[in-house]
């Protein structure tokens, strides 16, 4: 490798071509940043640096309930799914991992299946469904959705971490006279930590940004997230466009996310990858 | 301290496969016992179902006389040390080996003193405070050992616990186990499949093959009376060569020459399996001498002509290889072990290898004639069907 890189030629090939790749993602984030920051009467001025730098938009987000309790929303969906995804995604994981019991291989073939599912075709039944049951425009409306495209990830993800973890290690606990759940929760969940950010933070992001079951099964503001609710926004009077609001409360929801990646960022490479190596 | 029975015990797998066939085994209290045999013969099984990680299927286990097959690891008060040494990687030196007494719930005071105890005894003082990924080979395996002995058990059972070290850790590593063994005098079930380990170590071998036990007994007696070919072949480094033979009233016709018999052996053959059969050969390597060299035992033996064609000087002996022409030794036992040695076509040419221990003081050359006595008195003889030694 080290060769194979070290000439400059070679160097600023790669360097474009990062160079490209970032410039292309950050783009249109940086314009939305641009957007939030704009005069609503310099909106369309297609200028990339503000004419006219304003928090206006800011304020106006955070001064109606419309906007506020949609982040509420958001953030107690995302962590319950979040959380229970974990959990139940943990134990079946473990199960998948370790054990031999009939049906394992339906159960894998099963969840992968409902992964590749497409969301949209859900929709119009669970809407008619919930409805019916009472689950429409409720928080486990849409906790119960997310967990069922979420769950699939988390069991293949913790599962492959599970794999790594070698099962003389859990004989060791026992013969050292730990009970199974002891072994559990001193050996196996201890190592298998980064897999559990791992999937915490994918689940969550999936959660955090889901907007077709948002907006289909939401009517009010008790259950409606962000995204759902920033296609509500109306600007100030009938005659502005509410493009500066919506441009904020896009970098307000997309800020923790970015935040909390590169936080765990290491973390998260350390698990994605460490199912492919021995170490 | 223990003792443990294996009182016809049977390992069947849900598949049907038998795993362990009925063994029988009785280790005494404070005996270091050693099982060993090639992969997959079921001697890890059986460590594991004296552990309680594997069900019993059918017979006994017996620890300090009370049948504990139904008991949990826990129960039976037994450490284990793994080949990888299963060490806790989130855990330090010192918390690795304190876990076991953590669960038992021991004090604080007597967990530290039994781990500096250990650490004391194994030369870990300096590390307790580390992780295992920063440890060396041999300070894990150590580890390891020390996660045993804290705990004071009632028996240790080790599970090829030097193969992952290399060669030089794994002689000195060898000695410091019999050492601390001898020391502590716990009972102790060590599963290897390197046979200078079982030579070495143990008080008694029992050496395994496809499951069941073929002989146990003290190295010593392994090694000079072999009860079937499996054990003759499996022990011994080089290994004991195998040539066909026909017995014909007390000679055996083999490719290298006619075999004379000592009376007594004769006789023994002859009890087993009348007067004329076809058998198995086998001549340990230390019992080929150079015929100049024997003097006065001459006449205990027999000579024959070999052309030498590797001839290997270690410095206190030479090991003369030497091909003689006619088939291979035909039995199952054989095959078993030629498997297990991945030498499964390992002919030169189409004659029979045979390798002979000479004196150092031997004048023997590469390619050229040598005059190679047998000592007659510790031929074996085997049945080719059974395998079994019929000198004895």
């Amino acid at each position: 490798m080290a060769a194979t890189n070290s000439t400059a030629k070679a160097k600023v090939g790669w360097g474009a071509a990062n160079l490209i790749v970032v410039v292309a993602a950050a783009i249109p984030v940086l314009w939305l940043a641009s957007l939030s920051f704009k005069d609503p009467s310099t909106l369309g001025d297609s200028r990339f640096i503000p004419a006219k730098w304003t928090l206006e938009n800011y304020k106006g987000i955070f001064a109606t309930s419309l906007f506020t309790r949609a982040l509420i929303n958001s953030i107690g969906i995302a962590l319950i799914a979040t959380f229970l995804a974990v959990v139940l995604g943990a134990m079946a994981a473990y199960a998948v991992a370790r054990l031999n019991f009939p049906g394992k291989a339906l159960l894998i073939a099963a969840s992968l299946m409902i992964a590749m599912f497409p969301p949209i075709s859900l929709v119009s039944p669970l809407f008619n469904l919930w409805r019916i049951i009472g689950l429409f425009d409720t928080w486990p409306g849409l906790i119960i959705p997310y967990l069922t495209f979420s769950l699939p990830l988390a069991i293949y993800v913790l599962s492959a971490f599970f794999r790594e973890i070698p099962w003389d290690l859990e004989k060791a606990a026992q013969v050292d006279g730990a009970t199974p759940f002891q072994s559990f929760r001193k050996i196996i969940v201890p190592l298998a930590a980064p897999g559990v950010f791992t999937t915490a933070i994918l689940v969550f992001i999936f959660a955090w940004n889901d907007f077709v079951f948002a907006i289909s099964l939401t009517s009010t503001t008790r259950a409606r997230t962000v995204p759902a609710a920033i296609a509500f926004f109306t600007g100030t009077s009938q005659f502005t466009t509410p493009i500066g609001s919506i441009a904020a409360a896009a970098i307000v929801i997309t800020v923790p996310i970015i935040i909390m990646v590169l936080i765990f960022q290491r973390r998260i490479v350390a698990g994605l990858t460490a199912g492919a190596v021995k170490g | 301290m223990a003792e443990i029975t294996l009182d016809h015990v049977t390992k069947r797998f849900p598949d049907g496969a038998e795993a362990v066939k009925d063994i029988d085994l009785e280790i005494a209290d404070g005996e270091f016992v050693i099982l060993v045999g090639p992969s997959g013969c079921g001697k890890s099984t059986t460590l594991n179902m004296i552990a309680g990680l594997e069900d019993i299927t059918e017979g006994e286990l017996r620890i300090d006389g009370k049948v504990s097959n139904d008991k949990t690891p826990k129960e039976r008060d037994i450490a284990m040390v793994f080949q990888n040494y299963a060490l806790y990687p989130h855990m330090t030196v010192r918390q690795n080996m304190a876990f076991a007494l953590k669960i038992a719930k021991e004090d604080d005071d007597t967990i530290n003193r039994k781990v500096e105890e250990a650490a004391e005894i194994l030369d870990l003082k300096a590390h307790l405070d580390r992780k295992p990924a920063n440890l060396s080979g041999g300070q894990r395996q150590r580890v390891a050992m020390g996660r045993v002995i804290v705990r004071d058990p009632s028996a240790f059972l080790m599970d090829e616990p030097l193969s992952n070290l290399d060669a030089k850790l794994r002689v000195q590593m060898r000695t410091e186990v019999s050492r601390l063994q001898k020391k502590l005098g716990t009972t102790t079930v060590y599963v290897t499949h390197d046979q200078v380990e079982a030579m070495t170590l143990g008080d008694r071998v029992a050496v395994m093959s496809g499951g069941a036990l073929q002989q146990v007994g003290p190295p010593q007696e392994l090694y000079e009376h072999p009860s079937n070919l499996f054990v003759a072949g499996f022990i011994g480094s080089p290994s004991m060569n195998f040539l066909p033979g026909n017995l014909e009233s007390g000679t055996i016709k083999t490719p290298i020459g006619d075999i004379q018999l000592p009376d007594e052996k004769r006789k023994k053959v002859e009890d087993h399996s009348g007067k004329s059969q076809g058998v198995v050969v086998g001549i340990r390597p230390e019992d080929f001498e150079d015929a100049e060299l024997v003097g006065d035992n001459r006449d205990r033996g027999q000579v024959i002509s070999a052309e030498i064609d590797v001839l290997e000087s270690l410095g206190s002996d030479k090991f003369a290889y030497f091909t003689v022409k006619g088939e291979r030794a035909v039995a199952k036992q054989l095959e078993e072990i030629a498997r297990d040695a991945g030498a499964e076509d390992r002919t030169t040419g189409d004659g029979i290898q045979v390798t002979a221990r000479l004196d150092a003081a031997s004048k023997a050359k590469e390619d050229a004639k040598v005059d190679i006595w047998i000592d007659v008195s510790k031929v074996h003889v085997f049945d080719p069907d059974t395998g079994k030694n019929l000198t004895l």
